[in-house]
């Protein structure tokens, strides 16, 4: 894959991580490097799905599964190094999220994005989230679409 | 506070309002539904926050993820008259056209209904029922 240089990376951090309801949930970026990225979020009551049982809405989880898979497919194309405004260039496609384990309340969970295979016009991407490392919350599949390719 | 059998047990339907209050998620992302015959039609008026990408603006997919599920489980507990919350099993979301900052809607109708699990097919639009901007398939298992 291309290089990517570490400013553009450190571009592309901001913009994600400034994401309005990235930031509105509470989502942290804890890592990111080229097809790669690590993210956190903090337990709120205002994200619970289940006033019964307190667990976090599928919904915020498919979010965070999103934008961490948005995130390493980003980096990976190094789309960002040109202009600020390169997040345009990929858009998801499809995204498939099981749900294997419900969330503990009370606990923070992490997301983790990866890059598996870049082609000419579609990027495919894992992500998985959890709370204890061995333990998966939940998995997701994407296929995102470039949209801004430059011949 | 079990929020569905209470209201079972003292012989009614929660309201959609009501029952949409009542999750904090739902209440913090601004929803607000109808009823429309046996279907349920969510609302998510256009919010700031609601925001992925701040330079088209479009909606993040994660909010449109979050609306097409909860009109799934809100449609799911309304047919079903469950007295949990049903709980996801999978989904997968077709992204269709970008979610404009707009106010949104969503439907979904239960594919098929049975006594464990329930599969559901749920869609989000904007201005045009039928130019949808994305649409959702799901299972969800209904608490015994």
């Amino acid at each position: 894959m291309s290089e990517i240089d570490p400013e553009a990376l450190q571009r592309m951090m901001m913009a994600q991580g400034g994401a309005p309801f990235f930031q509105a949930v509470g989502g942290q970026i804890v890592e990111s490097e080229p097809g790669r990225s690590l993210m956190r979020l903090p337990y709120s009551p205002f994200i619970v799905g289940n006033p019964d049982t307190g667990v976090v809405h599928g919904g915020v989880i498919t979010g965070m599964l999103d934008h961490a898979c948005g995130m390493a497919v980003g980096s990976q194309l190094g789309a960002l190094s040109a202009t600020p405004g390169a997040m345009r260039s990929i858009a998801t496609l499809d995204l498939r999220i099981d749900y294997m384990k419900a969330a503990k309340p009370d606990a923070d969970i992490f997301i983790v994005g990866e890059c598996v295979k870049v082609t000419r016009q579609i990027v495919f991407a894992r992500g998985r989230a959890y709370q204890d490392e061995d333990d998966t919350v939940a998995t997701a599949t994407a296929a995102f679409i470039i949209t801004d390719m430059k011949s | 506070m079990e929020l569905l059998a209470r209201a079972a047990r003292e012989g009614r339907t929660l309201e959609i309002a009501e029952l949409l209050e009542a999750v904090p998620y739902c209440a913090w992302l601004g929803l607000k539904g109808r009823v429309d015959g046996d279907s349920v039609v969510l609302e998510m008026p256009f919010e700031q926050k609601l925001i992925g990408n701040p330079i088209l603006p479009a909606i993040h997919g994660g909010v449109i993820g979050s609306l097409l599920e909860t009109a799934a489980i809100v449609q799911t507990i309304w047919t079903t008259k469950a007295t949990r919350f049903p709980k996801p099993v999978d989904i997968t979301i077709d992204y269709l056209r970008s979610g404009r900052a707009v106010t949104s809607y969503a439907g979904a109708r239960l594919a098929r209904q049975g006594r464990r699990v329930v599969s559901v097919h749920a869609q989000m639009w904007q201005d045009d029922e039928n130019k949808p901007i994305a649409a959702l398939r799901g299972h969800f298992l209904l608490a015994e």
